[in-house]
């Protein structure tokens, strides 16, 4: 396998020097493990982009887990209501950083037709989510661009850790 | 196996007053009964051969402008007979209580809470009368009329589910 993107020396003996920064942003982009907290139809569409047709493995981010220690992407795909918001902050609380957050989806977004009292308007009033996606429910093409963004975020944001702003108020102390 | 008008009309020569209408919308049976009776009414249905609750509807007629505001509606089926049957009852704003058929239909149990969830019937001897869809820190009844729909209510955390399976 390749390593594009990655600034490398490489040298006559067989090995290449590199920075370590620029490693591990290599391999936290490439192998993204979701958490799919699938709730309604959206879940269907994200089972289609990860099966053979649409095939997410080809960006790396095919390995889904169901344990929140585990992955460091949760896909947010369906209806949020109030009784199950509670369940949904405290597994995102359990992910260890980096952390990344797609919401899948018009209900995931902003509570879809869902305008009554069971249904949480948007879950970015719970978790901070990095990128949404819009549709009912979106196609699989949309999953796949939602996880290049992700991937474009890595390579662009520090790369001890994703800028949080609960972080920076801690080194600041 | 008797049919469906013979039950009917059994019901009301046994209950009299206490059968306010017998109706039939659209083909469908209805019977409306009085609070006071509908225990009873209902007990000798099940007794007759309704062996399914299918659900229990509540209804509130807050702009029907009745003289009761809500209504509770049980939906009876015959597996045996393939008879349907509707049982009505007005249930004044001021007396919320009902007594429980979770006794006599297993299905009520959840349907009840459901009703107790959404309109605030207090189904009297049932033995865990608390809300079954919304979480258990909403204050109100959603589907009530007088409740603005859109006004969702934040839970702060989620609620053990294993002392209500053990109580069942």
């Amino acid at each position: 396998m390749g390593v594009e993107g990655i600034p490398v020396t490489k040298h006559e003996t067989g090995f290449i020097t590199t920075r370590l920064d620029e490693v591990i942003r290599w391999g936290r982009k490439n192998s993204l493990w979701p958490l799919p907290y699938a709730t309604a139809c959206c879940g269907i569409e994200y089972m289609a982009a990860l099966s053979s047709i649409f095939d997410i493995a080809r960006f790396g981010a095919e390995l889904v887990r169901f344990s929140p220690r585990q992955s460091d992407l949760i896909i947010v795909a369906g209806t949020i209501n109030y009784k199950i918001g509670p369940v949904l902050k405290r597994i995102y609380d359990q992910m260890c950083e980096p952390k990344y957050v797609i919401s899948m989806g018009a209900c995931a977004c902003s509570g879809g037709f869902y305008d009554n009292y069971a249904t949480i308007q948007g879950i970015d009033q719970i978790i901070p989510v990095d990128v949404f996606i819009p549709g009912c429910p979106p196609r699989p093409d949309a999953m796949i661009n939602a996880v290049v963004k992700i991937q474009e975020k890595i390579d662009t944001e520090p790369q001890r850790g994703p800028r949080r702003p609960e972080r920076e108020r801690e080194r600041s102390r | 196996m008797k049919d469906l008008d013979s039950i009917i009309e059994q019901v009301k020569e046994r209950f009299g007053d206490a059968v306010e209408s017998s109706d039939r919308p659209f083909g469908d049976a209805v019977l409306t009964v009085r609070k006071a009776r509908i225990r009873d009414v209902l007990s000798h249905l099940r007794e007759e051969g309704f062996d399914f609750l299918l659900d229990i509807a509540g209804v509130d007629g807050l702009h029907l402008g009745r003289c009761e505001r809500f209504e509770v509606v049980y939906n009876l089926y015959s597996l045996a007979g393939d008879m349907r049957l509707r049982v009505k009852v007005f249930v004044p704003e001021g007396d919320m209580n009902l007594p429980t058929v979770s006794d006599l239909w297993g299905s009520a149990n959840w349907a009840e809470r459901e009703a107790y969830d959404m309109f605030g019937f207090v189904f009297e001897g049932h033995p865990n009368l608390v809300r079954i869809l919304c979480h258990r820190e909403f204050v109100g009844h959603a589907l009530r009329k007088d409740y603005p729909i859109m006004k969702g209510q934040w839970a702060t955390g989620t609620s053990d589910l294993k002392p209500d399976l053990e109580r069942e």
